[in-house]
């Protein structure tokens, strides 16, 4: 039964590629005699089995929107002379896809039905014909879908579809499906192209695949007699693993880049608050959390009021975590920190205190259980980058966000007056103020946009990460480490440690441990400023280092 | 602390620490109003321990102006130097009932790691209260001071490293019991801790040592070291150009706390009875710093009176509005810093000052 399905198939198969394109239309017509219109709709189960793949096999691509019909059981005979097919109250011919009018009465029609048996039939047989499909698309699924089941009887079929086969990522994996089914082959040499073949991959299954050909049967004999092609299937796992690795270490890199850009967001805003004023703000942490519940916030009215564009509350929530971190960021310069100039260690005590009652504040306000703040739809997912590598698009958008957010702040500074002000308070305060820079008023505002970027940095982490009162905890001290090593006045410096720090530990996370990564890198660290004591990138001068 | 009252001041305290406390405890039926409940001999034996802490807090901040984020870690590394002597005190009496600490049994392990070796003697561990602070805090303090790292930079940098001892604490595979830490101690030196004369008799070495403390400490601010301390405080960059080393004062000031923190844990664990990794976490540490804070820097009664009262207004806080204890502690870290950075210490002049 299988044998006479494949032998059609091949048929179906040359006269498909030498013959449809050229006499579509004369093919539907022919494929369609009276006879399969009368198997199909009063035969035996075999009879429309066979019909069908006659169907399939004389009616090449043509044949598909019938045999769409017959599974989806749209498919309607006509006074046992014509196919319909039955879409939307209306009636089509499902050869030419004219529409019948009038509407044929009831008694006319009748309900083509199938069994399980040819269900089955259909199933492979729609899923070949997808092959052949003009769109890409389609292919690549049916393609896909014979990967996951390489079946010894579609070998012939898939070897012509790789003749014509145009577009490379179809070839692979049609070819990867060959040399998965050729593996078997009796014929040393097909196996040596075979595994030649899966060599070529970067799939994980492929390695196991081939791991299986080298173990041994119950005597000891092993299961790939020839010893050329046990050679060849060695070298096939070293390059698999190769490539897994490069995949790997790719993922790593990307994950590092992530975690760096982050790291980023986080310390963009501490490094200029440091820089201009000397000061650490230990409530920093807590404007990632306020940045984060805005954006909590803005999805739950979003959802409320909007709920047509829940999707883009996130286009809401940015300015909005930004606003109202900044807002509090200024709120608290005015009230606390511009009293406690030339105290830093001071500042340090009483941003503490801002921040546990900022923390505390929000237990109280939204509990001290986490919330949910969900990935608008277009964010969830990720790209399919290499095989067993996979881009998650949230992560891939923060990258770019963080991109963003750093030229914006690099423009603020290098291109605006404003910015000209800071990085003249940054290298000399009392001479700026000398020379008319309205330091005070440069502190708050400035403080407000490194309180703001922290609230953006914040609207980022909720994407990615668990809201919850403790959330700007466990960033901070990072980021200190951040500023600490990139050392203040250039964004630089703090692009280079957030970056570095970032790929450094994720690729030492996977060796050491997460939590031993961690103390590696802060011994580094210690050692780095050993060498460096104002930073990697510290403003040059000749002033008296600051206290 | 100058003159006779202090000196008296001082006498005082240690009286009514030393002799009335143990007489309304111990020695008092439990219905007279003047009996003094465990509860309160606890709370007082505890915050006797914060108080070395925060006098060390005073000498490398008060004194020597270098604000360290990591005083909560050396007193956890003497807290459990002196719990691995009290785990394996515990013998054969834990819940598995075998000579290994009930976590090791729990995580599958049949040796002791060698670093447990030896904890089973008291002055071994005695030694380790020491050392472990000591040795931490000396190779940390050579390589920040030795580049200069100083102000928030050097806060930040110890902050971070209790940070990571935290995270480093709370993994299973380190030894050191994990999330729980270590609890259920049953003795020490041979004396069962559930009695109610061993836990007097821990206060009472505690009140000891905390005299003492002061009294050394005293004796530190006053000598020449003490001064040398102050000017760096003051101005280190003139100090260096006068020719003084401040590299080297700095080291040992800060060792030598991390030293007192350490015995200040040791003396904690076997009264309260449990170690774990929390002790580590950054607030804690910074906690120190505001008890010092209130009291008043640079004075050493000041850091005594903001250990006991902070912590007094904690205990209070935590039973009966446990939610507003940390709206409490962060204004009283925004208050003290903008109103009274000299501390309570300085009300008096604060006054006197008004009234001319």
């Amino acid at each position: 039964m299988i044998c006479k399905q494949v032998s059609l198939i091949l048929k179906l198969l040359f006269s498909s590629l030498f013959f449809a394109a050229v006499c579509l239309m004369a093919a539907e017509a022919d494929g369609l005699g009276n006879e399969q219109i009368q198997a199909l709709s009063s035969g035996t189960a075999d009879q429309k089995i066979d019909a069908v793949n006659r169907l399939a096999l004389e009616g090449g691509m043509a044949s598909l929107p019938i045999l769409k019909g017959l599974e989806e059981g749209t498919l309607y005979s006509f006074q046992s002379q014509k196919l319909v097919l039955i879409k939307e109250e209306k009636v089509f011919d499902a050869v030419t896809g004219e529409e019948i009018v009038p509407f044929p009465s009831e008694e006319m029609l009748e309900k083509i039905t199938i069994n399980n048996k040819i269900r089955q039939v259909l199933g492979s047989t729609l899923a070949l014909l997808q092959l052949f499909s003009p769109d890409p698309k389609i292919r690549l699924f049916s393609a896909e879908k014979l990967e996951e089941n390489p079946d010894p009887q579609v070998l012939p079929l898939i070897q012509k579809a790789l003749k014509t086969e145009t577009d490379s990522r179809i070839r692979s994996v049609l070819s990867l499906t060959e040399g998965n089914i050729q593996i078997r082959n009796p014929d040393s040499r097909v196996r040596l192209q075979a595994v030649l073949a899966l060599g070529k991959s970067d799939r994980e299954y492929v390695k196991t695949v081939l791991q299986g050909l080298l173990a041994r049967d119950g005597n000891g004999n092993p299961l790939e007699p020839d010893p050329a092609v046990r050679l060849e299937i060695q070298k096939a796992i070293q390059s698999i693993d190769r490539k897994l690795l490069f995949g790997e270490y790719l993922g790593r890199i990307f994950a590092g880049i992530s975690l760096g850009s982050i790291l980023l967001l986080v310390a963009l805003g501490l490094a200029i608050i440091y820089g201009l004023m000397g000061v650490i703000n230990m409530a920093h942490g807590e404007f990632l959390m306020i940045g984060a519940y805005t954006t909590y916030m803005a999805q739950v009215l979003t959802s409320k009021f909007f709920p047509g564009a829940v999707d883009y509350y996130i286009l809401f929530a940015v300015p909005a975590a930004f606003l109202v971190a900044a807002g509090v960021g200024i709120l608290l310069e005015r009230v606390v920190i511009r009293f406690l100039y030339g105290r830093p260690l001071e500042t340090l005590l009483a941003t503490w205190g801002v921040s546990l009652i900022l923390i505390q504040t929000i237990r109280a306000v939204f509990g001290a259980q986490n919330v949910e703040v969900k990935n608008p739809s277009w964010m969830s997912g990720g790209f399919p980058f290499l095989g067993n590598l996979v881009l998650p698009y949230n992560r891939i958008v923060i990258i770019l966000f963080s991109f963003a957010i750093l030229m914006g702040v690099w423009f603020l500074l290098v291109k605006t007056p404003f910015g000209l002000f800071i990085r003249a308070i940054t290298q000399n305060r009392l001479m700026a103020s000398c020379v008319g820079v309205q330091t005070g008023k440069t502190d708050m505002w400035a403080f407000g946009i490194g309180a703001g970027i922290a609230g953006l940095a914040g609207c980022a982490l909720s994407q990615i990460g668990n809201v919850g009162p403790e959330l700007g905890q466990s960033y901070i001290v990072d980021a200190f480490l951040v500023v600490v090593l990139g050392g203040v006045g250039q964004i630089a410096g703090t692009v280079f440690a957030a970056v570095g720090l970032g790929i450094l530990n994720k690729f030492l996370e996977p060796v050491a441990g997460a939590v031993l990564a961690k103390i590696f890198i802060l011994v580094l660290i210690i050692l780095v400023i050993q060498k460096f004591p104002q930073g990697l990138f510290a403003l040059k001068g000749r002033s008296e280092e600051k206290g | 602390m100058n003159g006779r009252a202090g000196w008296l001041a001082v006498g005082a305290t240690g009286f009514l620490l030393l002799m009335v406390v143990p007489v309304l405890n111990v020695w008092l039926p439990g219905e007279s109003i003047f009996h003094l409940p465990d509860y309160w001999v606890l709370l007082i034996g505890k915050i006797m321990c914060y108080a070395i802490v925060a006098l060390a807090m005073d000498l490398v901040w008060g004194y020597t102006g270098i604000l360290s984020l990591g005083q909560g870690l050396f007193f956890s590394l003497g807290g459990y130097a002196m719990g691995m002597y009290l785990m394996r005190m515990i013998g054969t009496e834990g819940k598995y009932g075998s000579p290994l600490p009930d976590f090791m049994v729990f995580l599958d392990w049949k040796t002791l790691p060698w670093y447990w070796h030896g904890m089973d003697r008291f002055w071994f561990a005695c030694l380790w209260v020491v050392l472990a602070p000591g040795l931490l805090a000396f190779v940390f303090g050579f390589f920040a001071f030795r580049s200069r790292i100083k102000g928030v930079y050097f806060s930040i940098i110890t902050q971070a490293l209790t940070y990571a001892f935290m995270l480093l604490f709370f993994r299973n595979e380190l030894g050191f019991g994990g999330n729980n830490g270590f609890t259920d101690f049953k003795r020490i030196l041979g004396f069962p801790l559930a009695d109610r004369e061993t836990k007097m008799g821990l206060f009472l070495i505690t009140g000891t040592v905390l005299i003492l403390t002061l009294l050394f400490c005293r004796f530190i601010v006053i000598s020449k070291l003490g001064r040398a301390l102050k000017a760096i405080r003051d101005d280190e960059s003139r100090l260096i150009f006068c020719g003084y080393n401040t590299q080297e004062f700095k080291l040992f000031i800060w060792t030598f706390a991390a030293i007192l923190s350490g015995i200040a844990g040791a003396l904690y664990v076997p009264m309260v009875g449990i170690i774990n990794p929390g002790e580590m976490s950054p607030g804690n540490s910074i906690e120190v710093a505001i008890w010092t804070a209130i009291g008043g820097r640079g004075t050493l009664v000041g850091p005594l009176i903001g250990a006991f009262l902070v912590n007094l207004a904690k205990s209070w806080f935590t039973t009966v509005f446990p939610d507003y204890w940390l709206f409490f502690l962060g204004f009283l870290f925004i208050l003290v810093t903008l109103f009274f950075p000299g501390g309570l210490i300085e009300i008096k002049e604060y006054f006197r000052w008004k009234r001319r």
